[in-house]
């Protein structure tokens, strides 16, 4: 299983991953992630890359072989639609976040219109989750990964324990509840 | 013990302690970061960051040539730092084992180079160890200290990205205690007077030997036979992209690249028809091959610069054009890194703006301010470059030009090596404001104590180096400290100071907001007061963005920090 997930740094996109590699090491199967640390962090276009299954290779998910691409933003979304399989499948936030050039008026963005019609021209099926909006309805907008996490689950074969005993193993004690909260509401946002 | 996923550099943390590592050393710098701050967990090892990567070494020798396991992590340009140590380690050997861990960027993901460090082994006659995966990370951390003591040798381990920064799965094991091995006097090893240090020259020539016949021979050079029409030689990370373009080719993979198997080589290349060398960055496999006189595809076709991965080794050596729907949109606006919200390097850059100056920048978070909407600096060298450069260009350009030669040049940075750079300044007299960004913590890499925090990475309460006093005792007496939180201030400050002739030393001091988690009420603006200046703008902070023609604060993103608010001319934030 491919899974990439994208965003802007800042947005939780490594502890998404890090929770779902531990989902899936925890029923036994070979797991790598990759991610970058370090200046890309910074405001910049974040990705990481989580595989798995009975034997796993390269850390780096080859382009056109994704299953499953998760974006943060919509922006980014767009920026990383290149790595589905023909088959794939696109979950991805409607959240907008400018980048820095954009807001200095250097350059235009194209407008959300654009950006989904170029997105349903690429994925087999592309799903809208407004993870944001709904991380802010439940008072902390950095659960946005979290509910996220949670509509990935709907898409993915693993079992809900695993996500559940992930999210008690690397959230913050005092983060845990509402983090267990954000994923179920993801999981319903997407049921 | 139960399977975990790791990182790779968290796996070279787990190595060393499970090998019975008692000292170890490093500074900071992605990707190679997350090895001490993984090792400072475990209470059996010493752990400390160093002021800078030559240090870090010395100090892992000591501790091994006095008798303790030590190791010294850095990224690679930090082994520039540390060549001095490096190549003198070689000649002297150690007691107990040594490793030395270089973590290299290919791709450049947060690094001014991509230099290959595979080089530094053969030039310093230093065994090079590469992993391809956590679990190897680990274990060859392991067989590095038991290398280094059977051969009297430093060993280096390199390892890139990819494996500093993936997680797989690994197989924890417990510690293996190494008690204090007892320190003797050997000057005639350790003192590297010429006389002692010629015949070190020859010894270490005979310990290389013998490390070429260990390579041959260890079971991490090793044939994984698959079918004769390909051959594939390839370490690191190359091996997992390769064994993924090529599922049924012959692989010969090294996790010991230097010395180089000679002999090893030749019977593998007797096995196929076709020779492929797969390796990122430089050609450092295939020149020892091409050596040997062996027929071999690589470089030729494979590209010498950034990251491979399986896209780029299946497009170079299967040639399959790629369908269309694998090509990556075009006409997206880039999201390149930018300074945090609330980050008082904007503070400072915004004072500096439309001055009359030639800025020497340096490393850290403070090198963003090198982009739009600052253009704040002239030059990024390397770490401490910025007080040289500025006294080199006031030296060469003297009167001619009337723009003021200044540096720029984090907290951290700063006692890395800057401070020789100062030194310099004050005994060779130069007209050069250096400017330290003084936010409390290294903040690029990940939020490091270093000597001015008043903290050591094993959480110890220390005295903090008193930065403006250290400055006046390098020769500096016109020393001075701003908040760049009020802009406004700091620019009165930095113009008279940049008026007056003489040296000087600014230190602009507030802590990385992310560091203390800075979350005030957000800023809001008063549309009836903006006039559309765009001023606040001009601060270059993500949570500001121009909606009809009038300044706009996105509340989500914005900090509360207030910067925007003391630069507006209408006084329109609140
Ligand atoms: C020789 C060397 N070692 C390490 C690094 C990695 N590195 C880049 S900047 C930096 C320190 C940044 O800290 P500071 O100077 O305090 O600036 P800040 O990021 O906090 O603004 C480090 C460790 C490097 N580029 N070169």
């Amino acid at each position: 299983m491919n899974v990439l997930i994208c965003g802007v740094g800042g947005q939780g996109v490594i502890l998404f991953s890090d929770l779902l590699s531990s989902a899936a090491l925890s029923v036994g199967l070979d797991v790598k992630k990759s991610e970058v640390h370090g200046m890309a962090q910074r405001g910049g276009s974040v990705n990481t890359h989580v595989r798995f299954g009975p034997k796993v290779h390269s850390p780096l998910i080859e382009v056109g072989t994704a299953d499953l691409v998760v974006a943060f933003e919509m922006l980014e979304a767009v920026r990383y639609v290149h790595f589905l399989s023909e088959t794939g499948r696109l979950l991805y936030d409607t959240y907008r976040l400018d980048p820095l050039p954009v807001k200095l008026g250097m350059v235009e963005r194209p407008d959300d219109d654009e950006l989904e019609s170029r997105i349903r021209a690429r994925a087999a099926e592309a799903l809208e989750v407004n993870a944001f909006g709904k991380a802010v309805e439940l008072g902390n907008q950095r659960v946005q990964n979290v509910v996220m996490l949670g509509a990935v689950s709907r898409h993915l074969e693993l079992p809900k324990r695993a996500y559940l005993q992930a999210i008690r193993n690397n959230v913050k004690k005092k983060y845990v509840d509402l983090n267990l909260m954000a994923f179920e509401a993801g999981a319903e946002l997407a049921g | 013990m139960s399977r975990k996923l790791l990182s790779g550099d968290e796996a070279i943390a787990r190595g060393a302690w499970e090998a019975g590592c008692r000292v170890a050393a490093a500074y900071p710098g992605t990707p190679s970061t997350e090895i001490l701050e993984a090792l400072a967990e475990y209470k059996e090892v010493y752990c400390e960051w160093s002021t800078n990567e030559k240090v870090a070494l010395e100090v892992a020798l000591g501790a091994s040539l006095t008798g303790a396991r030590a190791l010294a992590a850095m990224k690679h340009v930090g082994l520039n730092v540390a060549a001095d140590p490096f190549f003198s380690a070689a000649y002297i050997g150690t007691h107990a084992g040594l490793v030395v861990v270089s973590a290299d960027d290919p791709g450049l993901h947060s690094s001014q180079n991509e230099q290959d460090n595979r080089y530094y082994g053969l030039a310093a006659k230093v065994p090079v160890l590469c992993p391809s995966d956590s679990q190897e990370a680990k274990e060859l951390t392991k067989l590095a200290f038991e290398i280094s003591e059977e051969f009297d040798i430093p060993v280096l381990l390199r390892i890139t990205t990819r494996i500093a920064h993936s997680r797989t799965v690994v197989e924890p094991a417990e510690r293996e205690e190494r008690p204090l091995k007892g320190y003797e006097k050997k000057p005639s090893k350790a003192v590297m007077l010429p006389a002692f240090a010629r015949l070190r020259h020859v010894d270490l020539e005979a310990r290389y030997d013998r490390l070429r016949e260990y390579s041959e021979k260890t079971p991490w050079n090793r044939v994984e036979k698959g079918s004769s029409d390909v051959g594939i030689i390839c370490d690191g990370v190359a091996y997992q992209y390769a064994r993924e373009v090529f599922p049924d080719a012959s692989f010969l993979r090294f996790g010991m690249v230097n010395p180089f198997p000679s002999r090893l080589v030749r019977d593998f290349a007797a096995l196929v028809r076709k020779l492929f060398v797969v390796e990122e960055v430089d050609p450092f496999i295939e020149l020892h091959v091409k050596a040997l006189g062996l027929e071999v595809a690589g470089k030729d076709k494979l590209p010498r610069w950034h990251e491979l991965n399986p896209e780029r080794v299946r497009s170079a050596l299967v040639g399959e054009a790629r369908p269309d729907r694998t090509k990556p949109e075009e006409g997206l606006p880039n999201r390149p890194p930018a300074m945090c919200p609330g980050c008082p390097h904007t503070g400072m850059y915004f004072a500096l703006q439309n001055q009359k100056v030639i800025v020497g920048g340096d490393i850290g978070c403070y090198t963003l301010g090198a982009l739009p909407p600052h253009n704040g600096m002239d030059t990024c060298i390397d770490m401490g470059a910025s007080i040289t450069f500025a006294h080199g260009a006031d030296k060469a350009l003297g009167d001619s030009d009337e723009r003021r030669r200044i540096a720029v040049i984090g907290d951290s940075t700063f006692f890395h090596s800057g401070i020789t750079g100062l030194v310099n300044v004050g005994y060779n007299r130069s007209d050069v404001v250096t400017i330290v960004t003084d936010n409390s913590t290294t903040g690029m890499t990940g939020h490091q104590e270093h000597p001015g925090t008043g903290r050591t990475l094993k959480g110890t309460e220390v005295k903090p180096v008193d930065t403006a006093a250290l400055a006046r005792a390098c020769g500096i007496d016109k020393v001075v400290e701003v908040d760049p939180y009020t802009v406004k201030q700091t620019r009165k400050v930095i113009r008279t100071v940049l008026k007056e002739p003489g040296p000087a030393v600014i230190i602009n001091r507030r802590p990385c907001a992310l560091l203390i988690g800075l979350k005030d009420p957000p800023k809001a603006v008063d549309l009836d007061k903006c006039t559309g200046c765009k001023t606040c703008i001009s601060l270059g902070c993500p949570a500001l963005t121009m909606q009809d023609g009038k300044s706009m604060i996105q509340a989500t993103v914005c900090v509360g920090c207030g910067m925007c608010a003391d630069v507006c001319p209408k006084e329109a934030i609140a």
